[in-house]
């Protein structure tokens, strides 16, 4: 039975059951819902869910759980001997799919007969071709094996489905009557879907859970993989980074780490005496009109995506440093090749991070309760006196939070520095030199033609995976100073 | 608790510290004060009394010109320090603000050391000749600000980590450290509880020695034990000013008089 | 009482005289404040840079060079056996369309440019787009009634065309350009002041599809908006209704217990992960587990949307805190359910400010570009509409800021031009719903 049919049936049994449910319900109390525990719709819903909700939620299981296992059970059947030479399993076990969904089309085409199929043999009745007709295009000629494993493929879905759809259709009748049969006048049917509700909330909320998870995993296995291919010491203490993709790389984090870390703090540099001197003075000095204009204005540079400061940093920032420190530019001094340098991309992701700084700052420094002014006031300090001897130091742990925050956005940033610090992985002191970044790295890694099993993609990963560490340890260290900080003053 | 010894002492020879003339407060378009003159001596405590919103906390804040930091405040009229009007447009309301102290409704030390909380004023001020000098003007403060027994020992700690009462005395002696010839007080003990209250009434009273102290309440038994002159503010106006056993005894005025048997209030 | 101004200050100052270190002191406020004013200044600066570069090297993407030529459809090139039957007419590829052009080209040459720089009417090809052949063959196959007539067209220039035109190629920048030379340009500036070729507003820029890496002239965002849009679309399908159910439960249902706190701490900390993570993650689980199709809006939509959630949860959060709990009072005691109370009054109240953190939420999330690298948006050139709004999920498809990217990084620099175009159509797109969010906060917005 096609999947759309059995999701329909298990939707009109559903329907059905509100229907039925609410009937019931109704004629139990004499057509009077007065006498009701709960309102009609509820005992309609509470069918309608019973019917529906176990037997959808085994169909998603099930499609997501039955290829994994066909897929994993026909793969141990191939011999590793039939695997030809310069191939994979993996290519196989994708050649043996094309193959069952090619022949499944081939007969629901009706390019082919049942028993036609049953009688194909490989390398002969010109599978391909029959295959090609349906629009299934195959790179060689199907071997023997692979026909054999896309037989027993075809048969395992099928016999799969054939469960799949009986246990569903019984699970949506059951849930259906169990339901029916309860429902009466003193049934508490609001409670049950009320309940059902809050379990859909709850799903929900632990959607970030899973998402976290999901992160933390994919990483995990595919670092580890990386790890069994090429040594974690060499990975860590590196101070090369050469992928080549025909084998034999270099791929030690280290330039990568320095060139993060080396455009993070030209960013930081720019961006936190900009950011704070910027909140300290829109929320100390500034009049409400001048803070009313500027504020949303400099909130402005927050909203701009960032790959709008790439292009910024590449196009316009990067020609107008070459210009003062290239060759023939404005100093006379020629310290400066190409428009990609560490500077660019530190100097725009600086701008990027101006709002970022001076908004966080700005409530830290709001929260710093005015009686703290006025007690700094009245002793006859002057405004700055009280800003940098007494809000200051109040507000302290909560700066230095927001900082950690702007550095955790400075180390993940992509975009500015895959088009602004260029490509070339080195060690270097010259912020005028281009160097290139963990996340620039593992965007090259990972577009390339590269295979996804070979060291120089799931070095991404690892990489990655630092990335991942790094910003968790500041997130988590930022967000707890500065969940302290605000309890301090609540 | 001392009983009121206040009526008795005789007050006249005082010379004037502040001197009030036509003072208008406009909060935007509305007014806040209306046309108040009053003159404050030194060596007093003067008391401001009134219901709430009244505007005797706004006058208080005009005597040093604190609400300069409200930016939709206006104050019209003259204010005469020693003779010097303060809202002339030579004077710089920090230097003001080191001459006329305040101490503040809820105690609000800043979140620093005992210590640099008081040293904080003479260091801003420049008081100080070295670290021996501060270290004496920090002792003297606190003991002035009837303090130092309690604090001596950790003069180091967060000045935070004190209660309520002490705090507000740290609070006190804080603006004390400035040597100030006014001292304004807002409403100093309605964060503290009456043990307390009573030991900063009875510090209140020892600084008028040095000082002029205004202070606003809205305890009237509070005006009564600690002030030597009263004056009542209602809707803006200064209604009655003067010794402050003729205030509480034999009013002028009858909204005085309602205000003190508590009809309005 | 005595006379007041019979006082002399007692501190031996008056308040008229600053004292020197008064002075001092204000003077290192004066300091302090111009750092500020500097500091605020800056950003601003910044901010003005960032939009004149935006838009002065971007305005010129929405003009385009179009050349005028009458063209006489030849029918012995173009249907031989003159029978005007369309199978036949479509047999004759865009290659035999060249002549046409060429010959067309070349008259107009001839006729205006004395004497002609140019040998033979194959020169001309320098002029005109290479997908001017494609044009000409789609509007004979629509009309093969015009046959053997002389029709107008509005041909496009080629991008080195284009851009003499513009003022980004110049006489000096073409000395070693192998597609142009110095004849062609003499030949330009003649036929612009005839209006032969003429520099027009540029349609096909928004509508079009992306173009070969040769032709920018032709490239248009037209499919990427699309892209975006049927990525937006998943983003608002599931991040807004899971986003409220999450932020109901944590805000009215959960109990404070350990694992309440973990998913507070790992919303807040998801909000912070940076966004290429979530594309490895869009990587890892939707094509290399799940076995989504790479490249598909649906993933793009799905990575998005993980990262959109936790902007939706603080923002419906702190709306759903912003409802006074007397309402939720009034209801209960009325003998509404906990959640009838929640779902009756308190959410309709907190509606506004949830769509407001929802539309910016997806602002955000139409801008990102670092997830949409990883699963293949980009170096893919996004040259066809969808099909239908199935091929629209599920069909390889680029987004807006991946097609922006693609074309910065594309050698030609006529590309860049298009690059900063694009950034306006994305811009305009984010300040529209910026102001809708705005506007929505204004006129719903209630203090309690």
């Amino acid at each position: 039975m096609p999947l759309l049919w059995l999701i329909l049936i298990v939707l009109v049994l559903g329907a059905a059951g509100y229907v039925a449910g609410r009937q019931r319900a109704m004629s139990s109390a004499g057509g009077d819902p007065r006498h009701l525990h709960s309102l009609p719709v509820y005992y309609g819903s509470n069918v309608a869910l019973f019917a529906t909700v176990p037997a959808l939620l085994v169909l998603v299981v099930w499609l997501i759980a039955q290829p994994m296992y066909i897929d994993r059970t026909v793969a141990g059947e191939i011999p590793a001997a039939d695997i030809p030479q310069g191939s994979t399993l993996g290519l196989v076990m994708s050649d043996v799919r094309r193959v069952a969904e090619g022949l499944d089309l081939a007969i629901s085409q009706g390019v082919m007969t049942a028993e036609e199929e049953g009688a194909l043999v490989a390398g002969e009745s010109g599978i391909r071709e029959k295959l090609a007709q349906v629009g299934v295009a195959l790179g060689s000629d199907v071997s023997p094996i692979t026909l054999a494993s896309a037989r027993h493929y075809r048969d395992m879905t099928a016999t799969g489905n054939l469960v799949r759809d009986v246990l569903v259709l019984l699970l949506a009748v059951g849930g259906f009557g169990y339901a029916f049969s309860k429902t009466n006048r003193d049934f508490r049917a609001r409670n049950t879907v009320e309940h059902a509700i809050k379990l859909s909330l709850i799903l929900s909320a632990s959607i970030a859970i899973l998402t976290t998870v999901g992160i933390v995993l994919s990483l995990v296995f595919n670092t580890v993989e990386f790890f069994r291919l090429y040594p974690a010491a060499e990975f860590f203490l590196g101070t090369t980074w050469s992928p080549s993709f025909g084998g034999g790389s270099s791929l030690g984090v280290l330039p990568l780490l320095w060139g993060t870390l080396y455009i993070s703090f030209i960013a930081l540099a720019v961006a936190v005496p900009i950011g704070l001197f910027a909140a300290i003075y829109l929320s100390e000095y500034a009049s409400p009109k001048v803070r009313a204009f500027a504020k949303p204005l400099l909130e402005v540079l927050a909203g701009i995506p960032t790959i709008v400061y790439g292009l910024f940093a590449l196009l316009t920032v990067g020609p107008l440093l070459v210009s003062a420190f290239g060759d023939g530019g404005l100093f006379g001094v020629n310290w400066m090749s190409g428009a990609s340098s560490v500077s660019t991309a530190g100097l725009v992701m600086g701008i990027m991070l101006i709002p970022f700084v001076s908004s966080l700052s700005d409530d830290i420094i709001n929260a710093v309760p005015q009686a703290m002014r006025d007690g700094s006031f009245g002793l006859g300090a002057t405004k700055s006196e009280t800003v940098k001897q007494v809000v200051m130091p109040a507000a302290l742990p909560g700066i230095v939070g927001a900082i950690l925050l702007a550095a955790s956005r400075a180390i993940g940033e992509t975009m500015i520095v895959v088009l602004g610090a260029g490509a070339a992985a080195r060690l270097s002191m010259n912020p005028l030199e281009a160097m290139t970044t963990v996340t620039a790295k593992i965007v090259s890694q990972l577009t390339g033609d590269a295979d996804f099993a070979s060291p120089e993609a799931l070095v991404a990963f690892a990489l990655g995976m630092s990335l991942f560490v790094m910003t968790l340890c500041l997130n988590v260290l930022a967000l707890y100073i500065v969940r302290k900080y605000r309890e301090q003053y609540d | 608790m001392y009983d009121n010894p206040n009526l008795e002492r005789k007050v006249a020879q005082n010379e004037t510290k502040i001197s009030a003339r036509n003072v208008q407060v406009f909060y935007g378009d509305s007014q806040a004060i209306k046309d108040v003159n009053i003159e404050i001596e030194a060596r007093t405590v003067t008391a401001f009394i009134g219901p709430s919103g009244c505007g005797k906390s706004t006058f208080l804040r005009c005597l040093n010109r604190m609400n300069d930091t409200i930016d939709i405040c206006r104050v019209e009229g003259e204010i005469n320090l020693d003779g010097e009007n303060i809202y002339d447009k030579r004077v710089d309301p920090v230097q003001l603000r080191a001459k006329v102290g305040m101490v503040f409704q809820k105690p609000n030390p800043f979140p620093k050391s005992i210590y640099d909380n008081i040293a904080y004023g003479p260091r801003i001020h420049g008081l100080a000749k070295n670290k021996a000098d501060l270290d004496e003007i920090v002792e003297k403060a606190l003991r002035r600000g009837a303090i130092w027994n309690e604090v001596k020992d950790r003069l180091h700690a967060p000045g935070t980590g004190l209660s309520g009462g002490q705090q507000q005395r740290l609070c006190i002696a804080r603006a004390v450290a400035t040597e100030p010839e006014v001292l304004l007080m807002d409403e100093p003990c309605s964060a503290l509880d009456p043990i307390a209250t009573s030991q900063v009434e009875e510090l209140i009273d020892e600084l008028r020695e040095q000082y002029a102290v205004v202070i606003v309440t809205h305890s009237m038994q509070q005006a009564a034990r600690v002030s030597q002159k009263t004056a009542f503010f209602h809707l803006g106006n200064l209604v009655e000013y003067g010794d402050t056993g003729q205030i509480f005894t034999n009013p002028k005025d009858p909204r005085t008089e309602s205000y003190i048997t508590g009809r309005i209030g | 009482m005595t006379d007041a101004t019979a006082n002399t200050p007692k501190h031996g100052t008056s308040l008229y005289t600053e004292s020197p270190r008064v002075k001092k002191r204000n003077a290192a406020e004066r300091r302090f404040q111009i750092y500020g004013i500097a500091a605020v200044a800056t950003g601003l600066v910044f901010l003005i840079v960032l939009l004149t570069s935006i838009l002065s090297n971007g305005v010129g993407a929405f003009q385009q060079t179009f050349v005028n030529v009458p063209i006489y459809l030849d029918a012995a090139k173009l249907d031989k056996k003159g029978e005007r039957n369309i199978e036949d007419i479509k047999k004759v590829s865009t290659f035999g369309y060249q002549p046409l052009i060429d010959d067309a080209l070349f008259a107009i040459v001839e006729e205006n440019v004395s004497p002609n720089p140019l040998a033979k009417p194959k020169d001309t090809k320098a002029l005109i787009s290479a997908s001017a052949v494609a044009q000409l063959r789609d509007y004979v196959i629509a009309h093969p009634e015009k046959i053997g007539e002389t029709v107008d067209f509005r041909l496009l220039g080629s991008s080195r065309v284009d851009g003499y035109i513009k003022g980004r190629v110049t006489r000096e920048s073409i000395a070693r350009d192998k597609n142009i030379n110095a004849e062609h340009l003499d030949i330009v500036d003649v036929l612009r002041e005839k209006g032969v070729v003429k520099r027009e507003f540029n349609m096909a820029f928004i509508t079009g599809a992306d173009a070969s890496e040769s032709r920018p002239e032709q490239a248009g965002m037209g499919v990427s908006m699309l892209g975006s849009l049927f990525m937006m679309i998943v983003v608002l399908v599931l991040s807004l209704p899971i986003g409220v159910a999450a932020s109901i439960y944590l805000e009215e249902f959960a109990p404070q217990n350990k694992w309440t706190d973990l998913i507070e701490v790992n919303i807040s900390n998801l909000a912070a992960v940076p966004s290429i993570v979530f594309g490895i993650l869009g990587l890892a689980v939707f094509i290399q587990f799940a076995g989504l199709p790479q490249s598909a809006p649906l993933v793009g939509g799905l990575v998005l949307t993980l990262m959109t959630l936790p902007t939706i949860i603080i923002s419906t959060r702190a709306a759903l805190k912003a409802v006074p709990p007397s309402i939720r009072d009034a209801a209960l005691g009325l003998g509404a359910s906990k959640m009838q109370s929640v779902f009756h009054h308190v959410l309709p109240l907190a509606m506004p400010g949830i769509l407001t953190g929802t539309i910016i939420g997806l602002a955000q999330a139409l801008g990102e570009t670092a997830p949409l690298l990883l699963i293949g948006m980009v170096g893919y050139i996004a040259s066809n509409y969808p099909t239908g709004p199935l091929a629209g999920f599920m069909d390889p498809n680029s987004a807006m800021p991946a097609q922006i990217y693609e074309w910065a990084k594309r050698a030609d620099p006529a590309y860049y031009e298009r690059a900063w175009g694009g950034i306006i159509i994305l811009l305009l797109f984010l300040i529209t719903m910026n102001i809708i969010a705005i506007i929505l906060r204004r006129r719903f917005e209630r203090r309690w």
